[in-house]
């Protein structure tokens, strides 16, 4: 018999995640706790409603899911771990001139490392289950971390970080599921989260608007700097640059007769660097902080596709290693505007490999 | 295989009780205010409920504001005293470890203008009464200091502050609501002007509590309508609730002297062998303490997780109040006892009550013994995750 800890957000996905393997302990003998992970603090008195998957009304949907799937629900503190380990490290991120991935980071620091371990320590679970849509496969000893069968929901963009010991102790339960299927698992089950909407918005964030964030959590509240495009000459004017990330195309009230989009954030010069459409997509960048799936690389230069942006289609790629912690990665074809910051995570088919973090060109 | 160890949090209702309810919850459904029979009959319930609650007080009928509950009888206290007397005096006191219903009260009466200062507390919970003594200023219309805490347990010197609010003219308020059933409640011996109870810690109904306000002390209302409980608190009485709540009171003072002792001999036991386990402290005093309350400090665990971890081997505890259950912010109780937060975050509170026996002690102890092992080793196994 083993115990299952099945983290629960409040939303569709991870509600069916927890009422299906409920209903699967009841022939495996399993045994299943609910926990919602508090990760930011409540909004105080005459708060407004957020959407959010951290809002209270999220841990009363979440707890309703678990009283209709008939099992312990707990709530996990994890503000704290959350604040620096998702929201500092976002700020630290945009501050440093790159696109943060804090799904990412929430899936590495918070989801499958504090409450796998304390889970583990305090629940005498085995494993942690979420609503992610990806697939966990045993080939011989080693752990497969494999795509979705719902390959337009698939979020393995978002977990390429976890290492063989930590999918030994993960379940998807959705992996073989379609999104139209969960929705209807959720209504047949009568689960009051069956009709919620996707949630599209970093969680903390409300309304998309991180700016407030950074004056918040790290007192930038934005310096004007120039816009320069390709050749250094001067088209216009910012509002700070770690209000800009690349490929963005809106906001920068440039006028050059064509589309520019930014293609490049300068801290130290205080300066963001504009291009042409073709002028920001590129055929080669190297990514930093390497890690593969299966503990160790391949070979020391394989093909692969490789995936730059959740949702972006996974393009064929040379893949050489450099030193103990980098890559250089070659497509095919161009790439849009690979952001620093962002992961380059690396399938063979519907085989998660790993990645990394695309570096900062040189 | 299931231990209850969470009475402070609340208490199972007792038999007696709900049998006395139990008319007034169907044939005898009238509203007390009801010139007909069947409000008359519904009044007569709560008029010789008033009778009883006063009786366990110490009290006049009369002097019996009932309410929904201990929070309703602290907001009304605090609110509707320092209301009352706003022309005179707009300054009040209150010690660091009150239950949130106090402390936010008095911290809403601070946005209208009115001024707190509050008591500091020793390491073990307790209130000087010389603090007592030199925060009363001239101005000062209310002072509120709890007749033990619902955390670790600790009893104040409460007739000693009694006596000195009566000698400055200062009101007396005290939440009594984790001291009933424990220790004797005379409000004159107390030296108490205003005192809050509620039902469910007694082994009676949630939603019910009572607020005794001594005769010649005003407090503004906190819900305005018809006159009930002469204009203190409008709105149709609980009459069953309160029944129960009578029935309920009058039972925990009975039985207050010889079941105190029995837990209190429960939680020495408690207290030693949970001691013993390492890291393991004793927080709250080492005896003028609620005879049911066993707390702890317990280093490098959660709180809430431990609770959790004694939740699914069939323990029921708690961290402290289950009122902020789920908050980061470490108990403000704790903190005022000069516990550093880091050590504040893994309390326990082990509450004991009427259904419990060595057994369950030995259970509670063993489940807690096995936890803090597992907890303590998958820290150590904690995995040193790569920074990407």
């Amino acid at each position: 018999m083993s115990r299952i800890v099945a983290a629960m957000s409040g939303g569709v996905d991870s509600s069916v995640a927890a009422a299906l393997l409920a209903r699967d302990a009841a022939s495996s003998g399993d045994e299943v706790i609910g926990v919602w992970m508090r990760l930011h603090p409540d909004g105080g008195e005459g708060y407004e409603q957020s959407r959010s998957c951290c809002s209270p009304d999220a841990a009363d949907d979440a707890r309703r899911v678990a009283q209709i799937a008939g099992i312990p629900f707990f709530i996990l503190n994890l503000e704290r771990e959350f604040g620096t380990r998702v929201i500092d490290a976002f700020a630290d991120g945009y501050l440093d001139g790159a696109t943060p991935n804090p799904c990412q980071a929430c899936n590495q620091y918070i989801k499958f490392d504090e409450l796998l371990r304390r889970g583990l320590a305090a629940y005498g679970a085995d494993r942690v289950a979420t609503g992610h849509y990806a697939r966990v496969e045993k080939a011989g000893d080693r752990y497969l971390l494999r795509t979705a069968a719902d390959a337009d929901k698939d979020q393995t963009y978002f977990l390429w970080v976890l290492d063989q010991d930590q999918l030994a102790h993960t379940v998807f339960r959705l992996g073989e599921l379609i999104k139209p299927e969960v929705r209807r698992i959720a209504a047949d089950l009568g689960l009051p989260t069956a009709q919620k909407p996707e949630s599209q918005e970093i969680c903390f964030v409300p309304a998309g608007d991180y700016r407030a964030l950074l004056a918040e959590r790290r007192g930038y509240g934005g310096e004007p700097g120039p816009i320069v495009d390709a050749d250094g000459k001067r088209v216009g004017t910012h509002s700070g640059y770690a209000h800009y990330t690349v490929g963005q195309r809106h906001g920068l009230g440039v006028a050059l007769g064509e589309a520019v989009y930014v293609r490049e954030v300068q801290p130290k010069s205080n300066t963001v660097v504009v291009g042409r459409r073709e002028e920001v997509a590129a055929s080669q960048f190297t990514v930093d902080g390497r890690r593969f799936v299966a503990g160790e690389p391949p070979a020391e230069r394989f093909t692969a596709q490789v995936r730059i942006r959740h949702r972006a289609p996974a393009v064929a790629a040379e893949v050489t290693l450099v030193g103990d912690e980098r890559f250089v990665v070659e497509t095919a074809a161009p790439v849009w505007a690979p952001a620093p910051g962002q992961a380059a995570v690396l399938y063979h088919d519907d085989i998660c490999l790993g990645g990394g973090r695309i570096a900062r060109s040189q | 295989m299931s231990v209850y160890l969470d009475h402070a949090a609340t208490t199972p209702l007792r038999p007696e009780v709900l049998e006395a309810m139990q008319p007034y919850l169907t044939e005898h459904f009238g509203n007390p205010s009801s010139i007909h029979g069947t409000g008359r009959r519904a009044r007569l319930g709560l008029d010789e409920a008033r009778e009883m609650v006063a009786r366990a007080l110490g009290a006049k009928p009369r002097e019996i504001v009932f309410t929904a509950g201990g929070t309703e009888a602290d907001n009304l206290a605090i609110k509707g005293a320092a209301w009352a007397a706003s022309a005179r005096s707009r300054e009040l006191v209150a010690s660091s470890v009150e239950h949130k219903a106090i402390t936010n009260s008095v911290a809403i009466m601070e946005r209208f203008g009115f001024r707190p200062t509050w008591l500091p507390v020793d390491r073990y919970g307790r209130v000087d009464p010389a603090d007592v003594e030199s925060a009363i200023g001239e101005h000062t219309s209310l002072v509120s200091v709890m007749y033990a805490n619902n955390e670790v347990g600790t009893i104040q010197p409460t007739a000693e502050i009694g006596a000195i609010c009566r000698r400055h003219g200062a009101l007396f308020h005290v939440d009594a609501v984790q001291a009933a059933g424990a220790l004797a409640l005379d409000v004159d011996a107390l030296g108490a002007d205003l005192l809050s109870l509620s039902a469910h810690k007694v082994y009676g109904p949630k939603g019910v509590g009572a607020l005794f306000v001594r005769q010649g002390t005003a407090v503004l209302a906190q819900s305005s309508g018809g006159s009930q409980e002469r204009q203190r608190r409008a709105g149709t009485e609980n009459v069953a609730g309160i029944v129960g709540f009578a029935v309920a009171l009058e039972l925990a003072q009975q039985e207050r002297v010889a079941e105190g002792e029995r837990l209190a001999a429960l939680r020495d036991r408690l207290i030693t062998e949970m001691t013993a386990l390492p890291a393991v402290a004793l927080t709250g005093h080492p005896l003028e303490r609620l005879p049911n309350n066993a707390s702890f400090v317990i280093e490098g665990v959660e709180g809430g997780d431990l609770v959790a971890a004694l939740d699914l081997e069939g323990i029921a505890a708690s961290t402290g109040s289950a009122c902020t259950t789920g908050s980061a912010e470490p108990s403000h109780v704790l903190l005022a006892m000069g516990i550093e937060p880091e050590a504040a975050h893994g309390s326990l509170r082990l509450t004991l009550g009427r259904g419990n026996t060595e057994e369950d002690v030995r259970l509670t102890v063993e489940a807690t013994r096995r936890v803090l092992e597992r907890m303590r080793g998958a820290r150590e196994r904690r995995p040193e995750v790569a920074s990407v």
